[in-house]
């Protein structure tokens, strides 16, 4: 479908210009570089509605396509466009820009431009990677994030920020180094293009689709995080401002998996089957080595930041489940994931700010201190948990289901990682909101969510019913999608995963999948 | 009695002749205009401009095939006629700051050793292009040494010249080896005498061979022979310290890029090897040793090492798309490089402020706009995109894995992520510590000017590099 109106580069552009137009707006005007970006988001999330309402979802082509020659000499094009996968990350992205944007209302009183500057250019950066169609695109939009993510890490984290950043920095840059090789070798195989749909069309062989599948690995494994190369999330989490932890959780992360999904299996379908056992195991190990260490923590963004280990292991088995189930299920718990665990980050952002403590020690008896925020909190918590009727459940049940239809062991294991999220969410639930009265929390006076922090948490809110009670809104969009990339999975064998489990069947009529 | 003897023609020279006479009228506007101390860079600036254009005019052979003057060695003409602008434009504020008395023999340096690398990047002759290496050479030496007062620039300058006259005579060593085995220094009949002789196996060939190579290693600051690098850069003036980091560079690139092609291309695979493990260990040293340094120029020092082995990978196919991507490369370091070093001479208010890392704490909250332009290129010179640093890289990387040196960028690339390492220390310095000592500014119009045309590059290079790509192409198949 061709659009008139540029809308994805519109959406990619328009916070580029506005983080170089917020560099202008002079330093004493700290509260005019808030509200100018708290204007260009929202212009942004407006700006992106069009492509919710004016999608067809029955097509798995992309959509709303952009394509304008830019570097012939190497045959690159400035290639957008989306598809039923990439929309929901648009959109979440651009939802989520805002909500850090008031997070950050208060939160930040230093260099306050620069952040904000940098926020927004993040958020483009974001947008540019989720619409690229040519891979050297992509690949400037990938690296190109770094930049304000390292800054926002490194300049208003916490007190462990330095190493924080660096270790982000340099684990997510050397993962896509290697992607990098990984990209111009497919180049020179692949016709000497860059053009994603074009090098997802050929076929390659399996040596090389091996060799590809572990350079591209190596990037968004480390993006997503899978274990064993999680290990700088926990410290990038912790120490980001609240700001950075919602676009880290929220979006960030998301990207390898949706490198997986985008780039990996359409483009090395043998080498994803062959690897698919191994990619399991990781992904279980994930699941349940993240849910356990959350059990020993005692700051509470670490616990999360592991809840989210935990979580995308959750994500990257539904995927390599490779079947129906299983990768909507993956893509519904990746946008649940966004939301939930943004809005964990949202909430503990918010209380820092007035108690300046992650330790869960410090805290105790909030339910009666500030019972707005206990209400909130407790719905995050639940949708972490799974509960039914809330959206951690949709994802996590499709999941699983997916894993059961592929095997039963990879099912059974995801299963032991809700029942241990289940135990180390209500824990941290309990040791926060009930319990004596901590005599700290008391000599500080809190106060409860004022208006901006009640609008802040709001649409997550209603995300995690709306998801939770009717997923169709967000399954529909991905239907053809899902399909057309299983069928490119599977052609190469000719052996199409029919699902004739009678249970399967009959539990997705029930959620209405 | 000599018959047949003609006068060769000068036409395709014009633009080294006319530099030459600008270095003399330099010396003389010197001498006449002294208490004035614009007009000396002001002629020199005017000279360097107006040879930039008689560059892109200039073709033809000359001296019987000796100087050779194609697209190829105007591209390189080009890189090292823009770092002797933007030096120039550097040095005016820091020259007063710094209590340079005689300004003239300074910038008529300068444009002497520009036009030795001119030589360099035409010469088809071993003779010729040793002739342009030494007036190269031996400027920059004194250029190095300039501050005669400081005993930092003098042993810098002492241990430059001592370790580039032995280069020197390695060099001529190698030739004389080379004639010996040919009977000629053209680099084409040396070719030729290699196509048809069996001279591949021939142990004193190939001790020609392997001297010539080391010694424009030696040039570019290749390991393992770079030990003279962090010294000069760390004791010479910081806008001789950038003019050396990308004109002597960009020339010695020039005529290894000649040497290999033209003369020895039947020899490929024996200086492959030598080349590879000398990229191998450039790289590998350069970034190692970058990561422990306390001084900015000493860590910028080992960057241009680390930077001269990625643009040896180019040269390892012997590929036209090898060679132009290290073409490429030279031109977006030039602005990337000269960037940074910019940065250094605004923050050099007097003495040797800005050159310790420590400086560099807490500038983002003094001086924004000066941290800010470091950032940029600091970015640029890790190779994060959507920088020219990472434009240029991609280029030798696509070069070296058309040709199948897989490992080579595996190995490269792992490394650019360990120098992120060093470069983003910087901006870690800048951005997330507190300012300790009060950190004054040096600005000048002229520098302003440079640090515009600097992050224009960067960052135009960077996002459209379509044209810079296919210049550098049209002037490798041109030659």
């Amino acid at each position: 479908m061709d659009y008139g109106f540029p809308i994805l580069s519109s959406l990619i552009f328009l916070p580029i210009i506005g983080a170089a137009a917020l560099l202008f707006i002079p330093r004493s005007n700290e509260d005019d570089v808030r509200r100018m970006a708290l204007l260009i988001t929202i212009v942004e999330f407006l700006l992106s509605l069009p492509l919710w309402f004016q999608f067809d979802k029955s097509s798995h082509l992309m959509q709303f396509v952009e394509k304008h020659p830019w570097i012939p000499a190497w045959n690159v094009n400035y290639y957008l466009g989306i598809d039923g996968i990439s929309i929901l990350f648009v959109l979440l992205s651009t939802l989520i820009t805002i909500l850090c944007v008031l997070v950050s209302w208060t939160a930040i009183t230093d260099k306050v431009k620069e952040f904000f500057a940098a926020l927004l250019f993040l958020e483009g950066a974001m947008i540019g990677v989720f619409c690229s169609l040519d891979f050297f695109l992509f690949y400037i939009f990938w690296e190109a994030m770094l930049i304000p993510m390292y800054l926002i890490i490194g300049v208003w984290g916490g007190p462990g920020r330095l190493y924080a950043a660096i270790k982000f920095f340099l684990y997510t840059l050397v993962g896509s180094v290697l992607m990098l090789v990984g990209i111009i070798t497919l180049y020179y195989h692949g016709g000497h293009t860059f053009d994603i749909l074009k090098l997802s069309a050929n076929t390659y062989p399996l040596k090389l689709q091996m060799i590809l599948f572990w350079a591209f690995f190596a990037a968004f494994a480390v993006k997503v995080p899978m274990w064993p190369v999680h290990t700088w999330l926990p410290d990038a989490h912790t120490e980001a401002p609240a700001a950075g932890s919602v676009i880290l959780a929220g979006i960030l992360i998301k990207m390898g998996a949706y490198g997986f999904l985008r780039f990996s299996m359409p483009m090395f379908p043998q080498a994803t089957q062959a690897m698919m056992v191994p990619m399991l195991i990781l992904s279980i190990i994930a699941i349940v080595y993240g849910a356990v260490i959350c059990l020993g923590q005692d700051d509470m963004k670490r616990l999360i930041a592991y809840s989210s280990v935990s979580h995308m292991g959750f994500v990257t088995l539904g995927m390599f489940a490779l079947n129906y189930q299983g990768l909507e299920g993956a893509i519904l718990q990746m946008v649940n994931h966004g939301v939930v665990t943004g809005a964990l980050f949202l909430s503990i952002g918010i209380i820092y700010e007035q108690t300046h403590t992650r330790e869960i020690a410090d805290y105790g008896g909030l339910a009666s201190l500030t019972p707005i925020f206990a209400g909130f909190f407790m719905v995050f918590t639940m949708a972490a948990v799974g509960l039914p009727g809330l959206n951690g459940f949709i994802g996590e049940f499709l999941i699983i289901l997916g894993g059961f239809a592929t095997k039963t062991w990879a099912g059974f294991f995801a299963a032991t990682g809700i029942i241990i999220g289940a135990g180390y969410m209500l824990w941290l639930y309990q040791r926060v909101f009930f319990m004596e009265k901590n005599p700290k929390m008391v000599s500080l006076g809190l106060r409860d969510l004022n208006c901006r922090e009640f609008i802040t948490l709001l649409p997550m809110l209603l995300l995690i019913f709306w998801i939770g009670i009717y997923p169709n809104t967000f399954l529909s969009y991905m239907h053809a999608s899902v399909a057309h990339l299983l069928q490119q999975v599977h052609a190469s064998t000719g052996s199409v995963q029919a699902n004739t489990n009678a249970i399967v069947e009959c539990a997705l009529r029930f959620i209405g999948g | 009695m000599v018959t047949g003897f003609s006068l060769p023609i000068i036409a395709p020279l014009g633009p080294e002749i006319f530099l030459a006479v600008i270095g003399c009228a330099v010396i003389l506007a010197d001498i006449i205009w002294n208490e004035q101390r614009y007009v000396v860079p002001i002629v020199a600036m005017a000279g360097a401009a107006a040879t930039v254009i008689m560059v892109l005019k200039a073709s033809g052979i000359s001296f019987s095939g000796m100087y050779t003057v194609d697209s190829y060695s105007a591209f390189f003409k080009i890189v090292c006629l823009l770092g002797l602008m933007l030096a120039i434009l550097m040095s005016l504020r820091h020259l007063d700051i710094m209590g340079v008395k005689r300004v003239g023999e300074y910038y008529s340096l300068m444009v002497f050793s520009c036009v030795g690398m001119m030589i360099m990047a035409s010469a088809t002759d071993l003779i010729v292009l040793y002739l342009g290496l030494e007036l190269m050479a031996l400027s920059v030496y004194c250029l190095v040494g300039l501050l005669k007062t400081d005993p930092r620039a003098s042993e810098a300058a002492m241990k430059y010249l001592l370790l580039g006259a032995f280069a020197s005579c390695l060099l001529l060593f190698g030739m004389s080896y080379l004639y010996g085995t040919t009977g000629t220094t053209d680099m084409a009949q040396i070719s030729k005498a290699m196509a048809q002789g069996k001279l591949s196996g021939n142990p004193a060939f190939m001790m020609g061979l392997g001297l010539v190579v080391i010694a424009f290693c030696f040039k570019v600051a290749a390991a393992p022979f770079h030990m003279w690098t962090p010294d000069a850069y760390e004791g010479a003036m910081t806008p001789v310290t950038a003019f050396m980091s990308v004109g002597p560079k960009a020339a010695g690139f020039a005529a290894l890029g000649r040497v290999l092609m033209e003369a020895f291309p039947n020899a490929h695979s024996d200086w492959m090897t030598a080349l590879i493990i000398m990229a191998f260990l450039t790289i590998a040293i350069g970034n190692i040793t970058a990561l422990c340094q306390t001084s900015i120029k000493r860590m910028l020092a080992y960057s241009s090492i680390a930077h001269a082995g990625y643009a040896l990978i180019g040269f390892l196919p012997g590929t036209a798309e090898g060679a132009s991507a290290t073409m490429n490369y030279l031109f977006i370091y030039l602005f990337m490089n000269m960037g940074a070093f910019a940065v250094i001479i605004l923050l050099q208010y007097k003495g040797l402020v800005g050159e310790a890392l420590e400086d560099y704490k807490g500038l983002a909250k003094t001086h924004p706009v000066a941290a800010g332009l470091m950032l940029v290129f600091m970015f640029s010179l890790t190779g994060i995109p959507p920088t020219a640093g990472f434009i240029g890289k991609f280029n030798l990387f696509m070069a070296a894995l058309h040709a199948g040196y897989t490992w080579i960028v595996i190995f490269a690339v792992l490394f650019s992520a360990i120098s992120a390492y060093f470069y983003l220390r910087v901006i870690m310095l800048m951005y997330m510590y507190e300012p300790e000592r009060e950190m004054k500014l040096a600005p000048s119009g002229a520098l302003s000017a440079v640090l515009a045309i600097a992050l224009t590059g960067v960052i135009l290079l960077g996002c459209y590099p379509n044209g810079i790509l296919s210049y550098a192409s049209k002037a490798i198949m041109g030659h």
